[in-house]
């Protein structure tokens, strides 16, 4: 060490597959930013979020805690403004904190501008109050110019001519948009013709950089940079396409070529899998609402993925950028970096897109990457047991020296595989509530011992008694579910005992859904 | 399939007589009072513009105001609606406080997440400022 607090550099995208990174087998986009950090640090394989939607996966990032405790249940469900939050702890502890990029604790559509997301896009980047849920400065992007956020102020005064250029995200009917682009049509898939340095990846490292920059050389400091993609629509600059070709593009393990055999995988898992492929259920606002998943071809599949990965390189090169600053001010050897996503994307497993409510690894295994403080002289590690999101809040804090607060229900992330098993690493907890229109649906997942078990609670079209179960060694993919498999019966039952044993508190009365998203 | 209606209801106890609070929600133009985000509106015979704080613009078509009942309708007009009627009812429970009630219904029925959530928050403002005065 030398003599100073650690830094943290915490780097998330949005909608992030593990298998999308170099250091985790993924062949597609070039990732040597991210892969040279996990190979440095700590590289986890098996890390799950406690939910597979932003909003209620963010707010357990900055929380520490589980969806049912800290109470944002879905997307459109406001983090409440005295929600406790790692970043306030840092900030009370002394440390400059920033966040940079996508927030979304609070809705987007907000036309009254009641939340201060929305509001501050307007007001500046300081808080009124001087802090945010414990953010000094805050400047906030989404998937494009929408909304007030300070990225589209930020474009229509200085390129207003680029307004125009980025997918439309809604349709008339204010629905996530089915409409297809690119070459083979596929749902939120635009040609996007804006400067590559315009685009919001950039402008997220940009406005990173440009804070860090502002900082005195003895400040110690959080900077949470939160990119935007790989989160449709997948419209990253024109220009950049030619990395990858999607005619080139495998067909990705998860996806079944040959529709009867998708239909048979998906007609084995609860009901509102196949319902939402026939075009039949739509449960949430996570996905085109006119959009049928039946529909979708193999080119499709080749083109998401090649513009998806495509985003990645993106974001891998923006983060090079960053750390390239980081180690120009001397900040290099004292600065811990995280990198992770909020959730995954199924990007044509199952034959599907987007996201909902399937608690499989396509939207549950996340990259995970801490690369310590050099100073540290940490070995660098894999961990192999799960691990969760809930887990960041308290790194965060004994990386800053500091004691995790009783609120926070994760711990510390192990530092290596022996660390793990040492503190007994043992399960991850991920949930599902929606509740739009009187269609709900309610999930409550455990991974443990190499098995995902997920119990679904009474709702619109389940009755409570389905369920499934995958031997994530033997079918990584998830295309057999072994839920009424007799013989895994008593596995089942004691999956399930660990998943009631290990239910966090659950916060009354219940937040209001106040917007769609 | 998704509807492209939607329909959302709010309700809340709050703890003052029916007349009272009667006399904010049934007077159109004290909206700004009890509803957040609302930055100004004004009353034109049945006709009311409501401006919200991120600078929109609302025109609607009052359609209720009935004392006795104590129901206020209204609908919005704005071309971004292609339906849309929101009801507040006071209801008087007999014990020196009232149930009151906000529904919206809308097509697209994303307005009517968004409006419903709105108008909850309106419900909570409503009950703070009355219940209590000052804060």
């Amino acid at each position: 060490m030398t003599g100073r607090r650690r830094n943290i550099l915490f780097v998330t995208t949005d909608q992030q597959r593990y298998d999308t990174l170099g250091c985790n087998g993924g062949a597609l986009a070039r990732t040597p930013v991210v892969d040279a950090l996990a190979a440095a640090g700590v590289r986890y394989e098996r890390a799950h979020p406690q939910s597979v939607v932003c909003m209620p996966s963010r707010s357990t990032i900055l929380t520490g805690q589980h969806p049912s405790t800290h109470g944002v249940w879905m997307n459109g469900v406001a983090l409440p403004e005295d929600a406790p939050s790692v970043a306030g702890v840092l900030h009370d502890a002394g440390y400059r904190t920033a966040l940079v990029g996508k927030a979304h604790f609070e809705p987007y559509f907000d036309p009254f501008l009641r939340f201060p997301e929305n509001a501050l896009g307007q007001a500046g980047t300081t808080a009124p109050a001087g802090t945010h849920r414990g953010f000094e400065h805050l400047e906030f992007a989404t998937h494009g110019p929408a909304g007030t956020l300070h990225y589209t102020r930020w474009l229509a005064a200085a390129h207003p001519e680029a307004m125009g250029a980025y997918y439309r995200v809604l349709d008339d009917a204010l629905q996530v948009s089915a409409a297809g682009g690119g070459d083979t049509g596929a749902p939120q898939v635009g040609v996007n013709p804006i400067d590559r340095g315009w685009y919001h990846t950039d402008w997220v490292a940009d406005r990173t950089i440009a804070w860090l920059d502002g900082l005195d050389a003895g400040d110690d400091w959080f900077c949470w940079m939160s990119f935007p993609d790989p989160h449709h629509p997948w419209d990253p600059p024109q220009s950049e396409m030619h990395r990858v070709d999607w005619r080139e593009v495998p067909l990705p393990a998860g996806y079944p070529a040959d529709a009867a055999d998708r239909e048979r995988i998906l007609d084995a898992k609860p009901r509102h899998w196949r319902l939402w492929y026939d075009g039949a259920l739509v449960s949430n606002y996570e996905a085109p609402a006119r959009w049928v998943p039946a529909t979708l071809t193999a080119d499709q599949v080749r083109e998401v993925n090649a513009r998806n990965a495509v985003e990645c390189e993106l974001v891998d090169e923006a983060l090079g950028r960053v750390l390239a600053r980081i180690e120009e001010r001397g900040w290099g050897p004292d600065t811990d970096v995280v990198f992770s996503t909020d959730h995954g994307e199924l990007q044509g497993d199952f034959g599907l897109l987007f996201k909902g409510p399937y608690h499989v690894d396509a939207l549950m295994r996340l990259p995970l990457v801490w690369r310590p403080a050099p100073s540290a002289g940490a070995a660098p590690a894999v961990v192999r047991r799960p691990v969760g999101l809930v887990d960041l809040a308290p790194t965060f804090c004994t990386i800053a020296g500091i004691d995790p607060p009783g609120w926070m229900q994760g711990r510390p992330l192990p530092a290596d595989e022996d660390d793990a098993v040492a503190r007994r690493f043992e399960q991850v907890l991920t949930e599902w509530d929606s509740a739009l229109f009187g269609t709900d649906v309610h999930l409550r997942t455990i991974t443990r011992g190499g098995w995902v078990c997920t119990a679904y609670r009474p709702g619109a079209v389940h009755d409570g008694t389905e369920g499934e179960l995958y031997d994530l060694g033997e079918d990584p993919l998830q295309q057999a579910n072994l839920w009424d498999d007799p013989a895994r019966r008593g596995l089942r039952d004691d999956l399930l005992a660990a998943l009631r044993d290990a239910a966090p508190p659950t916060r009354a009365p219940r937040l209001p859904l106040e917007a769609p998203v | 399939m998704t509807a492209a209606r939607g329909s959302v209801r709010s309700e809340l106890r709050i703890g003052r007589p029916a007349d009272d609070l009667w006399a904010i929600v049934g007077d159109p133009g004290r909206l700004a009072e009890w509803f957040p985000g609302v930055a100004s509106c004004t009353v034109d015979g049945d006709e009311r513009v409501v401006t919200t704080d991120a600078g929109l613009s609302m025109p609607e078509q009052l359609l209720t105001v009935d004392r006795l009942q104590r129901r206020f309708q209204y609908r919005i007009t704005a071309p971004l609606f292609r339906e849309h009627l929101s009801t507040v009812d006071v209801h008087d429970l007999g014990d020196g406080t009232s149930l009151v009630v906000y529904s919206v219904d809308a097509e697209p029925s994303v307005m009517a997440l968004v409006l419903g959530g709105a108008a909850a928050a309106a419900l909570e403002r409503l009950r703070a400022m009355t219940e209590e005065p000052g804060r």
